[in-house]
């Protein structure tokens, strides 16, 4: 039992080390670029670029697909060392992570010789239209139609939740074009070119105060039968192929999030009636809390990255993390907060780690929500690892138009 | 990366767990609870043959010399299994021994608990003492102990307990020949009824110091990282045992591991008991490599095994319904052995509080 690399990993690590010293050296020096903003963008177009150059884009993908056949071990060291740098990143992860492996696994050849070496060279960004005002957890309800016209299909609808539609190319997007057949099968995929009219992105504003995400209404947006994904019909099943990049995609814990040291400096410098608040029995055991949580997801990752790295699938790692990750951000969060009295509850109060714990207390609560809810991850967990019986469904068998609610 | 055990080790569960399938188990459990022995003399002499207590002692001493992850693996075994043995009580002694023993020490115990002739326990607990650091029943003067320690597991039966005494800077280490002069031994009842607890009363009892404070907590991390694997070991079947029962049991025409109420508890289950067995390894390979972190990832194992432990065995017995709370029903066993491994080595308050004095002295290292 060890936590090193192996041969081969620890040489593709210090060969990415070493270029990166040098390729992302450039952006040390530059102040942050906020958020979304153009600046962001064109550092991130650049930086894409020049990896792709470098051979250091789609490290898993087929070669014939432009990619370099490699491992997800040799995809997670770069990530890793990447993550190390000032380099931007982010931008490009839906698009290549999630919507471009969809691309080349369901469409036509024309459609992956236009679009898949674009995207991964950083060309064209790329986004996911899947989730609807009426359709979350149980997405295969979404109502957003497309209705053949000729060579065309006719998109008419809305999608939300959408990571950065103001800023992308293009979208894979999941619409009904059946809906005389049950909520599964009458779903269809295509490819929409962002620019098209009849596409409005609107920044969608978070209870944070940020605004993260679009929603993006299709009015007679109009898509050739050529850039559909799948068979007519077979939309969810193709959506699932994007999903489980999603799962595996949303784990971790956010970077740069306050964690079990943040609430040990906290307590630290707080003074009670009763004592230094460090001292006091519930500070300890809470600090011993969310070391637990904090600690326990980061080894139940290298526990995944081991299983990887012998080339196996890893378990249900992903899923334990994601139930565990955000409800533990969000009570650390409440805790030290409570601890501050006023300075916590006022927002120009304290110094930068209060000023961090009450950002991951806001945020907490849309990362309970995002990427599969606490709930549907403890269905998944129960249901696929311990083989206890799903939900009943209702609904699932009847036309979709005819499905009414219990 | 390798964060997992090694193929030998897991050879060696997997030998574990065909035999333990096959002899051991809530049944066997029920028979030595409605039995008087101490424990099960057939399956200790099975469990003997198949060299676990030989495991961890060196070759020069008799033994096989393996490393703490096999001594990991056989711990989560024999916490799956219930078997009324002295296993887990022996392997911390042996720990101890291995340690903080003489050269003369290692010599005189070691052999014969690796031939099964030495059964070997540890006491901490004097009734009301609040943890494990603060021993104050128990004296040492000029080679001789007095003083009483309750309760005891695996107390009758043993040949030698190691017991904790008040030192000058904490509890110190004690070596206690159980057959020797002003030694008494009676049964101490506890909430377990599988695994028997004693009380030992030392009257000058002849004593050789095993090591001092130092030696103790070291010890003690080395038997919470092993404690910690008997727990999810015991947490897990509990699980499981409550998964099969969702999938069986019918209520309001369905299956009631179809109601999210459920299975989310179910999930529940399964969660702990992951987040502890990363913290169990991360302390499984702290041991094995001696390494700086062992403090800190023996007491987070623990803390997060017992929470583990606690509720899988409280909703075992509530997702089983009025049956559950039944003396025939086998949650009961789990119920009360989470009770055991919570007291074994103090309590969850302790150990929570132990981890952060740990992380603040990294902490102020570092600065």
């Amino acid at each position: 039992m060890d936590f090193n690399d192996t041969p081969t990993e620890a040489e593709y690590r210090a060969k990415v080390r070493a270029w990166l010293a040098d390729a992302a050296a450039k952006y040390k020096d530059m102040p942050d670029a906020e958020g979304r903003n153009a600046e962001f963008v064109r550092r991130s177009k650049d930086w894409q670029k020049t990896k792709h150059d470098a051979g250091y884009t789609g490290i898993t993908w087929p070669k014939a697909m432009g990619g370099q056949g490699l491992t997800p071990m040799h995809s997670i060291i770069f990530s890793q060392e990447e993550s190390k740098t000032a380099a931007p990143t982010g931008l490009y992860a839906i698009g290549l992570g999630m919507c471009i492996p969809t691309v080349f696994t369901h469409g036509n050849p024309e459609v992956i010789q236009r679009f898949v070496p674009k995207a991964l060279e950083g060309g064209e960004i790329w986004c996911q239209l899947f989730s609807e005002p009426a359709a979350g957890s149980d997405l295969a309800g979404i109502r957003t139609r497309a209705v053949r016209d000729g060579d065309d299909w006719v998109i008419n609808g809305q999608k939300v939740w959408t990571t950065n539609a103001h800023l992308c190319d293009y979208g894979i997007i999941v619409t009904r074009t059946d809906p005389s057949k049950p909520k599964h099968k009458g779903l269809t995929m295509f490819i929409v070119d962002m620019h098209a009219p009849g596409v409005e992105a609107r920044p969608l504003k978070q209870m944070s105060g940020g605004a993260d995400f679009n929603e993006v209404f299709f009015t007679d947006v109009r898509v050739p039968d050529a850039w559909r994904l799948g068979e007519v019909g077979d939309g969810w099943k193709v959506a699932l192929t994007t999903l489980m990049h999603e799962r595996l995609a949303v784990g971790g814990k956010p970077r740069h999030s306050p964690d079990y040291n943040t609430l040990i400096d906290v307590a630290r410098q707080i003074e009670t009636e009763m004592g230094p608040a460090i001292e006091a029995t519930h500070v300890r055991q809470k600090i011993a809390d969310v070391y637990l949580a904090d600690e326990g997801i980061k080894l139940t990752q290298m526990r995944a990255l081991s299983a990887l790295s012998k080339g196996q699938i890893p378990g249900a790692e992903q899923s334990i993390s994601k139930v565990v990750v955000a409800k533990n951000m969000q009570d650390m969060a409440a805790f030290a907060l409570d601890l501050s009295e006023a300075a916590g509850f006022m927002t120009d109060g304290g110094g930068s780690d209060l000023e961090r714990l009450r950002a991951s207390y806001m945020w907490s609560a849309g990362l309970r929500i995002a990427g599969g809810t606490d709930e549907i991850l403890r269905n998944i967990i129960a249901e696929r690892v311990l083989g206890l019986p799903g939900d009943l469904r209702p609904d699932k068998d009847t036309p979709f138009n005819e499905a009414k609610p219990l | 990366m390798n964060f997992d055990f090694s193929d030998d080790a897991k050879a060696l569960r997997d030998q574990a767990r065909r035999f333990l399938d096959e002899r051991a188990g809530a049944a066997v459990a029920r028979k030595a609870m409605d039995g008087d022995a101490p424990y099960d003399a057939e399956l200790w002499t099975s469990v003997v043959e198949l060299g676990w207590t030989a495991a961890r002692v060196p070759e020069a001493h008799g033994g096989i010399g393996l490393s703490a992850e096999e001594a990991c693996v056989l711990a989560e075994e024999v916490g799956r299994s219930l078997i009324p043995v002295p296993f887990v009580s022996t392997l911390m002694a042996t720990e101890a021994l291995l340690l903080a023993g003489s050269e003369a020490q290692q010599a005189r115990w070691l052999p014969g608990i690796a031939d099964g002739s030495v059964i070997a326990t540890i006491g901490w607990a004097e009734g009301d003492a609040a943890s494990p650091a603060t021993t104050r029943g128990v004296r040492a003067e000029g080679g001789r102990l007095s003083g009483t320690k309750v309760p005891v597991p695996d107390l009758q039966g043993a040949r030698l307990a190691i017991v904790s005494a008040a030192g000058r800077d904490g509890p110190s280490l004690h070596l206690v020949d159980l057959e020797g002069p002003g030694i008494t031994i009676e049964a101490a009842p506890t909430l377990d009824l599988v695994r028997r607890h004693g009380r030992l009363t030392l009257d000058g009892a002849a004593a050789e110091p095993l090591g001092d404070a130092a030696a103790f907590h070291a010890w003690l991390d080395r038997a919470a990282v092993l404690s910690a694997w008997e727990a999810i070991g015991t947490g897990t079947v509990a699980m499981e045992m409550a998964v099969a029962y969702a999938k069986e049991r019918v209520a309001f025409g369905q299956k009631i591991g179809r109601y999210q109420g459920v299975k989310h508890k179910c999930a529940d289950m399964y969660v702990k008991l992951e987040l502890a067995r990363a913290h169990a390894m991360h302390g499984a390979w702290a041991m094995a490599t001696d390494a700086p972190e062992l403090g800190q990832a023996a007491a987070a194992a623990r803390v997060a095994a017992l929470d583990a432990l606690k509720f899988a065995a409280e909703e075992n017995v509530q997702l089983h319904g009025g049956i559950g709370f039944t003396w025939e029903s086998d949650c009961q066993f789990y119920y009360r052995r989470n009770r055991q491994i919570a007291f074994a080595l103090g309590s969850r308050a302790w150990w929570a509080d132990r981890l952060v004095r740990t992380l603040e002295r990294r902490n102020a290292r570092a600065a």
